[in-house]
């Protein structure tokens, strides 16, 4: 078979993908020129399938089957993902922006919606839409990602310019079944800081973030059971002395792929992955992270933890690549999960790849079943079994939940954790 | 208080025989001592008693507070007021050494029916008791045995004690891994718990232990069982002759 045959299922599925979604129309020049170059690395990469080493531990099959878009409904009541948190918040619903249930202005951000800024002439988006995307492909193809800029029509750009006076929660509702694609921008300007906090799902997410020297991005995601299967990306670009924070919990759902992409492209800059993984039923729930430093005395962390029971899995990809030149990189990453039951299961592929000399990089990955010790050790204190286990799984997950800076980010996480372990009772 | 008769027990995932027909009556208000050389059954017996996986009963009986506790979880036999002080207690990164107290000790006290303490109540008594056995509150709140000396870990297993305030302690190998300060400190620690409506079985390998912690009886066991009982110079002749006289005559 030629290598034209072999790609032609994966463009096949492509072309189907687009089929469904026409290059959205009324925008400036610039932002139509990016789309048609996305449309054609979509194209030329075709959808994302089994065979495909980066997929080998997660099927795609449900992310790439062509989706009609949800229609358009009204939100259902929800838990609170970040409660007490005074956030400004800005809905979207089955993937469509609501401005009449959202927040209209946060000082020291410019908020647009993504229609807004690729229908006008702005310094910070020409420079960025599709900007990381499209470099985030040199090592390994991100389909998803590529569709994404072709065709996504919903979402916010925020361009930071000061220290944002309150965190901008990005809440999506799903009601009923349908694809709900969202994209958004954010330019954190020089010094300046802004928290992007995410809940709910999508069924396709690309944040591109672009740090500038002295910035700082922190964002705290939480996908709750998410209903439907989704892919996610969030690239990020971080100049000297930047700050690139990323924080995700996800509980159960079909199917979740959450990739972070981040390159330290400054010298002195920092990017965090971290993330907390609960997953049972037959949930499979994947984070691929890589990261590339460029510039010198760059650090860079990944802390991902995944708790498993009945038939739940999770996947865990991190790559640290350093560049000729990025000396002084601090690399780390760790990757570790807790199995509760027999059938649950953990595939983590730790990867390194270093071109400079005088780096320090490390990575480890460990599965197994909860401490025998430590549970007999509580119970003999009195504290009941379920409780113990709660307790230890608390403790566990929580070295990722330390990785948020925001104490009030991460007590709402723990209680989704302490939750998720209740209902398992 | 406890009650003991022909108790055997094997393990569960080999058919190996650990405790061979042992038998053993400990009174409230009485400390009782067992000693014993390596391999002779002693931790194989705290953890039973606690209720641990991985052993199993082939027969006998072990009664406590005045009935059959065999068939209770490890966490239903603490909140009847059984206490086992580990040999090796246990790290638990994660988990901070006042909420691992205060979840227990609410949990017992829920399991019998007693309002649970409240945090200011709680914080005093941790506090006067973590005093008294030099546990400062920086200790107290770091996570559970996480980065604790070996004196440290054994402190901190008599301030639980003193904090569950439990009818039956059973202490495994407190003194391994104590200089004589630390082990002037566990003592009086377990001293202070003495009291005409608890009893204590205390399981060491050497004497010395028993220089701090007076016993009302010494059994000496071997080879899972009990081979002789007497009262604290009985200890003194183990210390002063070994052994090889007692597991000798036994065979």
């Amino acid at each position: 078979m030629s290598a034209a045959e072999k790609l032609s299922p994966k463009r096949e599925a492509a072309a189907r993908l687009l089929a469904g979604a026409p290059i959205p129309a009324g925008q400036a020049g610039w932002a139509d020129a990016a789309r048609a170059e996305a449309r054609a690395r979509f194209e030329a990469m075709g959808a994302p399938a089994k065979r495909d080493e980066y997929w080998k531990y997660t099927d795609p099959t449900l992310l790439t089957a062509p989706k009609a878009v949800a229609a358009e409904a009204e939100p259902t009541a929800a838990p609170e993902a970040f409660p007490g948190a005074d956030a400004a918040e800005f809905v979207f619903v089955n993937g469509r922006f609501r401005p009449d249930l959202s927040a209209e202005t946060v000082e020291g951000v410019e908020i647009r919606t993504l229609a807004e800024t690729l229908g006008a002439d702005i310094a910070f988006a020409r420079g960025l839409f599709g900007a990381l995307e499209a470099a985030g492909h040199e090592k390994v193809a991100r389909p998803l990602a590529a569709l994404n800029t072709a065709t996504a029509v919903e979402g916010l750009t925020l361009r930071v310019t000061g220290e944002a006076t309150r965190p901008i929660h990005l809440r999506y509702v799903q009601v009923g079944e349908g694809a709900a694609m969202v994209r958004h921008l954010v330019r954190v300007e020089k010094g300046a800081s802004v928290t992007v906090l995410e809940s709910g799902a999508v069924t396709n997410g690309v944040t591109e973030v672009d740090v500038a020297e002295g910035g700082a991005f922190r964002h705290v995601r939480l996908q709750a059971d998410p209903a439907q299967a989704g892919a996610t990306h969030v690239f990020a670009r971080v100049a000297p002395h930047g700050l690139f924070k990323t924080f995700t919990l996800t509980t159960d759902g079909r199917l979740t792929r959450n990739e972070v992409v981040f390159d330290l492209v400054g010298d002195h800059a920092v990017g965090h992955a971290a993330g907390g993984v609960l997953a049972t039923g037959e949930s499979l729930i994947d984070n691929t992270v890589f990261v590339t430093h460029t510039g010198v005395h760059g650090e860079s962390r990944q802390v991902f933890k995944s708790v498993l029971d009945g038939r739940g899995r999770s996947v865990f990809q991190g790559k640290i690549f350093v560049r000729d030149g990025a000396q002084k990189t601090d690399g780390y990453q760790i990757s570790q999960s807790v199995l509760l039951s027999d059938t649950a299961e953990f595939d983590a592929k730790p990867e390194l790849e270093i071109y400079a000399d005088d780096v320090k990089c490390s990575h480890g990955s460990t599965t197994g079943a909860m401490d025998e010790d430590a549970l007999f050790y509580l119970r003999a204190r009195g504290v009941p079994q379920r409780e113990a286990e709660a307790m230890l799984v608390a403790a566990f997950v929580d070295e990722a939940i330390a990785e948020i800076d925001d104490d009030a980010f991460a007590d709402a996480m723990r209680a989704h954790v302490a939750a998720w372990m209740a209902r398992r009772a | 208080m406890l009650k003991i008769e022909d108790l055997h027990v094997k393990l569960e995932e080999e058919d190996k025989a650990i405790l061979k027909g042992l038998s053993l009556t400990v009174p409230a208000g009485e400390v009782h001592a067992i000693m014993g050389p390596n391999g002779s059954g002693k931790s194989t017996l705290s953890y039973v008693l606690a209720g641990r996986d991985g052993y199993v009963v082939t027969g006998g009986s072990i009664e406590m507070f005045g009935h059959d506790v065999l068939g209770l979880e490890p966490e239903e036999r603490a909140a009847e007021g059984l206490f086992l002080a580990f040999q090796y207690p246990v790290e638990i990164p994660g988990v901070g050494n006042m909420t691992f107290l205060r979840t227990a000790l609410n949990a017992q006290r829920r399991h019998r029916g007693e309002p649970e303490m409240n945090a200011a109540d709680f914080l005093k008594l941790v506090r006067e008791e973590g005093r008294k056995l030099k546990i400062d509150a920086e200790m107290l709140k770091r996570p559970v045995n996480v980065g604790f000396s070996g004196g440290e870990k054994k402190r901190n297993e008599i301030l639980q004690m003193a904090v569950l305030q439990p009818r039956m302690c059973i202490l495994d190998e407190t003194d391994s891994g104590l200089d004589v300060d630390a082990m002037k400190l566990v003592a009086s620690g377990v001293n202070a718990l003495r009291s005409p409506d608890r009893g204590f079985l205390v399981i060491t390998h050497y004497q010395r232990l028993l220089d701090h912690i007076q016993p009302d009886v010494v059994h000496i066991m071997a080879d899972g069982r009990i081979i002789e009982s007497g009262g604290p110079d009985l200890a003194l002749k183990v210390e002063n002759e070994g052994y090889d006289q007692f597991v000798g005559a036994a065979a």
